[in-house]
């Protein structure tokens, strides 16, 4: 794996580290943390509550930058410690894509305007951005529920949505934070095969935070934190769970 | 796809509401400017609508319509030897409060020089000018009078001929048009008593007086009637209006009346200014002052209805900078609601003042000019409002769309 170019990777994290607070109230979320993903690969991050999982993911997701450490997105060096090395929000725009536990979409927005609008921020016309939301939304079987607002959908259907909306742009990077917790068995597990199936079709890197052990054989890789420190788990320490 | 349409679409019955709500505000702001307008028009309306050139006084009064003036009658004819004069006129003018039907019935009463001036210049809605040397009179339509209509005033009964449009004075009671003798013996109508008694008196200060007892038979003439005797002055005028002839400079002319030592001399500009001046100033003080202060609470209420509509919305924003939103696009969102709920307001302010304006007491002018400057306060106001929210909105992090 050393052999790989910098280029195979789709994320790279070397040693980042998140201080919350200062002095008395310091709290160190994340100690160290490094990870590569490479593209086409599916990760699933485990771990308690409170061990650092989020506080990684939004560091990945340039939304909260480390304290220190490196961030780099597809070969490109985005965070250096709190540095911000690119545009982030233009860069989030272009090559990342989110979903989270709580499906996060717009309130005042119908179903597939939810989607069209990541489309049209990246310039996508109108037309089209609406004809390939309503295809993504065909995919994930909610295309009937098109006009409806995010407040008259199920969990279960709004998460879709917002797993749409991720995939909206074609990033190549998608990072979902317990993103089938609102979601049965069955349909948490077609999400998770759907991130494996784009991962590989796109050549995106996926980070996959869940507690869903059942679903654990979709993904390639499996890191664990604990107490802000992450590990990589064996094959070994996998079968032995 | 317009981020702050769909917005507003989904909350329309709160932001309808609160258009109407600004609407009203800002018909307010823009009444104040109208009330303004039409104080201005109505002081000067007379001024402009009698068209003399230049006006004669009682000495040292800014008469005749910021302050009472005195003069004779007879200064007409004084006036009209002035070279370059072509007409001179009497001017009376008074307001009087009576009652009509059980209301009361406020008239300012101007005489016309009958029979040069029948009031054939007064722009009339219907009816005709006057016919006959008394008992008729032009009302305007403000009075409520109807043609055919009868008003008792003083000893006598007059006839409503005429009915006119914007003839008010500057506080804005309409006008009533009669002949001079007429509006005089309205001004000094003095009951059959108080007659009686004055005559008695003329006759008992005769009697004790030394020519009274030297000549009797003057003790007999002091009884008569006031208009028949040649000692006792005739009820005087307010002023006297001139009209120059063709191609004369009233300052030329003002110039020589203006050296007589009885009277003081204004030009038609003069009259203006002293009423703009005097009477009008301090209005126009009150109503700007109001005008700014309702501005800038319009101001203050839309930066806070904007606010608040900015922090409903602080989730959404936080997921569109998560998902990448550019600030432009936000700040657009925000700037956007704030200029359409400005310009929504502002139809709503016009269409609602075109409409109940023309029922308020005093007139209410709206003019181009005051629509196109409450146009750019009211776009003023909204970038103005907006930006509160802007930095809110801009401050927000992506984070907040993860709690
Ligand atoms: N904004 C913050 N300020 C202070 N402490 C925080 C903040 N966010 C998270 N933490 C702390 O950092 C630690 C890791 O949190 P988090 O990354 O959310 O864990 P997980 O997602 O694994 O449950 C926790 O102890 C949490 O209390
Ligand atoms: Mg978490």
């Amino acid at each position: 794996m050393s052999n790989d170019s910098k280029t195979d990777y789709a994320i790279e994290t070397t040693n980042i580290t998140k201080i919350y607070g200062s002095d008395n109230t310091e709290v160190v979320a994340m100690r160290d943390a490094c990870m590569q993903v490479k593209k086409g690969e599916v990760v699933a991050l485990l771990g308690p509550s409170g061990s650092g999982k989020s506080t990684f993911l939004t560091a990945v997701g340039l939304i909260n930058p480390p304290t220190s450490g490196q961030v780099i997105i597809g070969g490109k060096l985005a965070l250096d410690g709190p540095v911000a090395k690119t545009n982030l929000r233009s860069f989030r725009r272009k090559h990342i894509g989110f979903v989270f536990q709580k499906s996060n979409l717009i309130p005042f927005l119908s179903a597939v305007e939810n989607i069209q609008v990541a489309m049209e921020l990246s310039g996508e016309s109108s037309r089209e951005a609406r004809r390939r939301s309503l295809e993504l939304m065909d995919y994930l079987g909610v295309a009937d529920r098109a006009d409806n607002l995010p407040m008259a959908l199920s969990g279960g259907q709004q998460q879709r949505i917002a797993v749409a909306r991720a995939l909206a742009n074609h990033p190549s990077v998608i990072l979902a934070d317990e993103p089938t917790a609102a979601l049965d068995g069955v349909s948490g597990r077609q999400v998770m095969e759907l991130f494996s199936k784009v991962a590989h079709e796109q050549d995106a890197g996926v980070i996959v935070v869940t507690h869903d052990h059942r679903a654990l054989d979709v993904f390639d890789t499996i890191y664990e934190m604990e107490d802000g420190l992450m590990h990589r788990k064996s094959d070994h320490e996998l079968s032995t769970n | 796809m317009i981020l702050s349409i769909k917005d507003i679409r989904h909350n329309i019955t709160h932001f309808v509401i609160t258009t109407i709500g600004i609407g009203m505000l800002l018909m307010v702001v823009l009444g104040m400017g109208g009330i303004y307008r039409g104080i201005v028009e109505d002081a000067t309306l007379l001024i402009d609508s009698v068209g003399a050139d230049l006006w004669i006084v009682q000495k040292n009064t800014r008469g005749p319509f910021a302050e009472i003036s005195r003069v004779p009658s007879n200064l007409v004819h004084r006036a009209l030897a002035v070279p370059g004069v072509k007409f001179a006129r009497e001017f009376v003018f008074h307001t009087i409060q009576r009652e009509q039907n059980g209301k009361p019935l406020r008239i300012s009463i101007m005489g016309l020089s009958w029979p040069t001036d029948k009031g054939e210049w007064i722009p009339l809605t219907s009816g005709r000018p006057l016919k006959q040397s008394h008992f008729e009179m032009i009302a305007d339509k403000t009075l409520k009078l109807s043609i055919g209509e009868r008003v008792k005033l003083g000893k006598e009964t007059y006839t409503v001929v005429g009915i006119t449009e914007s003839m008010i004075n500057s506080t804005g009671d309409g006008i009533g048009f009669f002949t001079i003798a007429d509006a005089q013996s309205i001004q000094f109508d003095t009951p059959s008593e108080a007659v009686r008694l004055e005559r008695a008196a003329r006759e008992a200060r005769g009697e004790k007086s030394e020519i009274g007892i030297k000549q009797p038979s003057l003790l007999e003439n002091a009884i008569k009637p006031a208009a028949e005797l040649p000692q006792i002055a005739r009820p005087q005028i307010s002023a006297v209006m001139i009209t120059m002839m063709p191609g004369r400079n009233a300052d030329k002319i003002a110039k020589i009346i203006s050296g007589w030592d009885d009277v003081s001399v204004y030009t038609k500009l003069g009259q203006r200014e002293l009423m703009l001046k005097g009477n009008v100033e301090k209005v126009r003080k009150q109503i700007g002052l109001f005008r700014v202060l309702l501005t800038i609470i319009a101001a203050v209420i839309m930066a806070l209805i904007i606010y608040t509509m900015t922090l409903d919305k602080i989730h959404s924003i936080a997921i569109l900078k998560l998902i990448g939103a550019p600030n432009t696009v936000i700040l657009g969102l925000i700037l956007q609601q704030s200029l359409i709920l400005g310009a929504m307001g502002f139809m709503i302010a016009y269409a609602v003042g075109q409409k109940i304006f023309p029922n308020f007491p005093r007139r209410v002018i709206l003019k181009d000019t005051d629509l196109y400057q409450l146009a750019m306060i009211v776009l003023a106001i909204s970038i103005c409002a907006s930006l509160m929210g802007i930095w809110k909105a801009l401050k927000v992090s992506p984070n907040e769309a993860l709690s």
